[in-house]
């Protein structure tokens, strides 16, 4: 049976996703056995590889780069999962949406800053106006809420989507 | 003594008192109507629209709170008509403001966020708004943070109709309506407040909590505030 090409991407969001992923205890094994994990801050690739079945995108889309990068992913990817409140609700990165970002730049690289008083501008994406939700830049097929989401749920979704069906509704999709 | 009629709720026929409210009359049936700005013991507003029913006769969605009951009615309390409807207005109130459920102090014990899980809410289908709300700390005990402020009125009405302080208002209207204390000043200043706390107790949010409390820790008591309204000459 051909391996499922599952990928993770880590946009706006504290890498807390990830951990709940890898929470799951001995379940991660019998997974790993069934998947092939071709993308994501787990491994080393450094290029998104086309033909992917399953991406869950952690994080809010915040940065140019993050609307590059899941721009793309949708492109190449089968059924995209916003995975955790910040990809679904932006969460804890839309609260600097209200701040104008130049303010924002300035209070915490200048105002913020003991020494090296300037806002950085190279090798850094610029951001975006707002911190939004994947699903309001591209077509999201599963929402897994929670801040994070639980091992229990994430490996609920994952086992239905390796098994071809269509997740079943979260009984107890809870934000926060 | 009023008149007691019959009326049937989801099909079952049941007994009610001519004067009550559909929803009055479904507690009293045992039924389960999903509310919000409703507060027992407070006048209904029907201002969230969560308590929306089907009635026999009407192609209009009524608020159950504020609809009285008529002989021979025929309600309908569940169907996936009224969830689309419930989820819309849900999904409207966390899209107007900033409610970041991860870093509120009512996170887990918040009727807003309970409420989208038991009608099985992952994502909100509108933009979200990201309005720039402030957050009143002026008040020695108690925060009034505008972001989670859904404008329920609970408070404005148990201050004025249990405690009797009229410390609360609504000013502004339509997206600009902000809720707003004494004469349009910081909650602190405001020398009618008795600092009793109801209205922290009776928001079903975070936007009015206790200060001190960290996420997840404003547990709301508003066990005995029905009673207290009852014995006040409530409804």
């Amino acid at each position: 049976m051909r391996k499922v090409k599952l990928a993770t991407v880590w946009l706006d969001g504290c890498s807390g996703c990830h951990m709940s992923l890898l929470d799951m205890d001995a379940a991660i094994i019998s997974l790993a056995g069934k998947v092939d994990l071709v993308y994501g801050p787990l491994v080393d690739a450094q290029e998104f590889p086309d033909g992917v079945d399953v991406t869950l995108v952690e994080g809010a889309v915040s940065s140019m780069e993050d609307l590059h990068k899941i721009q793309e992913i949708r492109l190449r990817t089968n059924v995209l999962v916003s995975l955790g409140d910040c990809a679904v609700t932006s969460n804890v990165p839309s609260m600097r949406n209200p701040i104008p970002v130049n303010k924002l730049l300035q209070r915490v690289y200048v105002e913020g800053a003991d020494e090296g008083k300037v806002i950085p501008t190279e090798g850094v994406p610029p951001l975006m106006k707002h911190a939004r939700p994947v699903h309001e830049f591209v077509k999201v097929d599963v929402w897994v809420p929670g801040c994070p989401p639980s091992a229990k749920a994430i490996l609920s979704v994952v086992t239905d989507l390796l098994a071809g069906r269509k997740p079943e509704a979260n009984p107890n999709p809870k934000f926060g | 003594m009023p008149q007691t009629i019959s009326i049937r709720i989801d099909g079952e026929l049941v007994s009610a008192l001519q004067g009550q409210t559909i929803l009055e009359a479904a507690k009293q049936a045992g039924k389960y109507i999903p509310t919000l700005c409703y507060f027992e013991g407070l006048s209904a507003v029907g201002a969230c629209r969560l308590c929306i029913v089907e009635v026999a006769g009407t192609d209009k969605l009524l608020p159950a709170c504020t609809t009285p009951v008529q002989d021979g009615m025929s309600v309908t309390t569940t169907s996936p008509k009224l969830t689309q409807y419930r989820r819309i207005a849900l999904e409207l109130l966390f899209v107007e403001r900033n409610h970041v459920c991860a870093v509120c102090v009512s996170n887990g014990h918040c009727e807003l966020q309970n409420l989208a899980t038991s009608l099985g809410i992952t994502n909100m289908r509108h933009w979200y708004n990201y309005p720039n709300l402030p957050v009143d700390l002026s008040h020695k005990r108690f925060v009034l943070d505008h972001n989670r402020c859904i404008l329920c009125t609970r408070c404005v009405r148990v201050c004025a109709e249990v405690e009797g302080a009229h410390v609360w208002e609504i000013t502004e209207r339509g997206i600009s309506s902000r809720l707003t204390s004494g004469l349009n000043q910081p909650w602190g200043q405001v020398t009618d407040c008795t600092n009793c706390g109801k209205c922290v107790q009776v928001c079903p949010t975070g936007a009015l909590a206790e200060k001190g409390w960290a996420v997840e820790e404003m547990v709301k008591q508003n066990d005995n505030i029905s009673g207290l309204a009852h014995r006040k000459g409530g409804q």
